[in-house]
């Protein structure tokens, strides 16, 4: 097995809120956003990160592209402390390490053409500029973008949202980038042009051999996109395998929660009613022992007393006391 | 957003307009710049318009001191002083320094206080805790009385005022800005910038910088007016430059000479209604701002 472009190793983000009054009120002043997650990926390989709302999956993509600075453990991009990074190594990284956003009306400046848009990685890299052109052309046609030479003086509120999309695709990857995080990339796209984003980025991804991260709170997009799952909860990973094992038996009791939370299209068949109700707990306050006791549906004394750590069960990682095949 | 992009395709001068965003539909942004438009005219062409030098003490054509004369007396069309200077050469000239207090003081406030907005904003940490215990200095301190010390202790000159106010009325500027840079910082279009590798400095100035400045005008607009405020407040209070002809000046001759209880309304008045249409016109134009930058404010 090659050495992992990603290594992860009991990553913290605790985020300080709050103030001495707080405190002082007893008042918890610390969100653990990620709270000792460790994975590592394989060049090529692509992992989705699956939660739901503040449960630290975009908190964990935007430390792998240095949006965020951890706060404890390790964080390392092909052996390198991605925190520790300066002048042209961060340069390096920031070209070899991009970020698809979630809302792409938001992810690009109202003010810019498309050609600017896109200029932008290329000038940060000191690519020559007789190339731009040509590799903006590349860029836009990689992404499914017919007729490209018709984008480049447009503006964004001018294209539609999956259009847009397909621009800031082609900006993470116009410099050929090892990795890419894909933030929820099509949840604000209408349903109807999700397909073809998410085809172009599966696409893309085959085709430049990408490792990737997708970010979803919708099992059923991650199972269309990665082989690999790792499905988190309030800051930590509750399992971690093949997608095609955690769809069709999963182990956590969290995971078996998310698989009968899809919905079916038979709307005659009666299905089991949810194994959890309620709402993830205040970040702030986690409950003691495993953080999903409180909703879970076998939880006994010992998951108050003690942290379940990470077991090998099969091919997957599971962070439960009773999981078992 | 789309109504931060509607004008991106011109060039040059509409690029600058639209980037500042003059509030030309508003009736009363649309008085406020028409009132600038003609004291900046005035001020520019003054040599031109005023009949006499302002200060130079004037005679009739029979050598006697043309004192005290009233509106419209040989010649003079808004009467002369006690000393026998022409009060309309005196409005005329006094345009000149009160745009010239009033447009640098705003620009140094507009200037100043973007900057550290800008950087206390984007930068956070320990630049915003500095930057931001300096301006609670700055709001702590009472402006005139500022600006008086300072005329004190200096030559007396049109520029104290301007240094004041780059000293202490930034730190509105600087505040309002800051808050604003604050929530550009977190949009996906700053984010990206940085992951695609864009430094700090090219982030502030290429996709910060444009937002907040139709802010910074607002701010700027308001300063104006009270730039020449103040100016004319230290002149009537008598620390101003003696030699300077501006409308405070004006005031402080007239009240000197008594012209109140002479009723000589018409030394006193003109240079009273230049200083509130110069200043309204600034509060004018910034309220057209605010209706632009909060639309929601209503009419």
């Amino acid at each position: 097995m090659s050495d992992p472009i990603i290594e992860l190793k009991d990553t913290k983000l605790h985020y300080k809120i709050g103030n001495a009054v707080s405190a002082m009120m007893g008042l918890s002043t610390t969100v653990k956003a990620v709270d000792g997650v460790s994975f590592s990926l394989r060049k090529g390989e692509s992992v989705g990160l699956l939660g739901e709302s503040g449960c630290g999956k975009t908190s964990m993509g935007r430390i792998l592209v240095r949006l965020e600075e951890i706060t404890g453990g390790s964080a390392r991009f092909e052996g390198d402390e991605i925190g520790d990074l300066k002048g042209s190594d961060l340069q390096r990284f920031r070209s070899r390490s991009q970020m698809i956003f979630q809302n792409p009306f938001d992810a690009v400046n109202p003010r810019y053409s498309i050609r600017k848009t896109l200029e932008e990685p290329l000038a940060n890299a000191k690519i020559s500029r007789s190339t731009w052109h040509q590799r903006i052309i590349d860029a836009l046609d990689l992404v499914g973008l017919g007729d490209p030479e018709q984008f480049l003086e447009r503006y964004p509120h001018q294209l539609s949202g999956g259009q847009l999309q397909r621009v800031v695709m082609a900006r993470a990857l116009i410099l050929e980038p090892d990795f890419v995080v894909a933030d929820e990339p099509v949840s604000m796209l209408d349903v109807s042009v999700r397909a073809g984003v998410l085809n172009v980025f599966r696409d893309v991804r085959d085709r430049l051999g990408l490792t990737a991260i997708y970010i979803s709170h919708d099992l059923a997009l991650v199972r269309y996109v990665c082989e690999r799952t790792i499905v988190m909860y309030l800051g930590k990973i509750m399992e971690d395998g093949p997608t095609e094992d955690i769809v069709h038996d999963p182990l956590h009791p969290y995971s078996q929660a998310l698989v009968a939370a899809v919905p079916t299209p038979h709307v005659d068949q009666s299905h089991d009613p949810l194994p959890i109700g309620g709402g993830a707990p205040d970040p702030r306050n986690p409950p003691s022992g495993c953080v999903f006791r409180d909703r879970c549906p076998r939880a006994q004394l010992r998951c108050a007393d003690e942290v379940p750590q990470p077991r090998r069960i099969g091919t997957r990682l599971v962070a439960c006391h009773f999981a078992s095949v | 957003m789309p109504e931060t992009v509607a004008d991106t395709h011109e060039s040059g001068v509409a690029r600058i307009f639209a980037a500042i965003r003059l509030p030309v539909g508003d009736p009363f942004a649309l008085a406020g710049l028409v009132i600038y438009a003609v004291f900046i005219v005035t001020a520019i062409c003054a040599p031109y318009i005023a009949p006499y030098d302002p200060s130079e003490i004037l005679y009739t054509a029979d050598y006697d001191l043309a004192s005290d004369l009233p509106p419209g007396a040989k010649g003079h069309l808004l009467g002369t002083t006690s000393l026998g200077r022409d009060i309309f050469s005196q409005i005329v000239w006094g345009a000149r320094s009160a745009l010239l207090v009033g447009f640098t003081a705003a620009f140094m406030v507009a200037f100043i206080g973007s900057i550290v907005g800008l950087l206390a904003g984007y930068f956070g940490g320990w630049v915003d805790a500095v930057l931001m215990r300096l301006a609670d200095v700055a709001f702590g301190i009472p402006f005139l009385p500022f600006v008086i010390v300072i005329s004190a202790f200096s030559e007396p000159s049109i520029w104290n005022t301007v240094i004041a106010m780059g000293l202490v009325l930034w730190r509105d500027t600087g505040r309002v800005i800051r808050s604003q840079v604050l929530s550009l910082r977190s949009r996906g279009y700053v984010e990206a910038a940085r992951v695609v590798g864009s430094s700090d400095l090219k982030i502030i100035l290429r996709h910060i910088t444009p937002n907040i400045l139709p802010l910074s005008f607002l701010y700027g607009s308001i300063a104006i007016g009270w730039a020449i405020l103040t100016e004319a407040s230290i002149s009537f209070l008598g620390f101003g430059d003696p030699d300077a002809i501006s409308w405070g000046f004006m005031l402080q001759d007239a009240f000197a000479s008594q012209a109140l209880a002479r009723q000589a309304y018409y030394w006193f008045i003109p240079p009273g209604l230049a200083i509130i249409l110069v200043v309204s016109a600034g509060f004018f134009i910034s309220r057209g701002y605010e209706n632009l930058l909060f639309p929601k404010l209503g009419r």
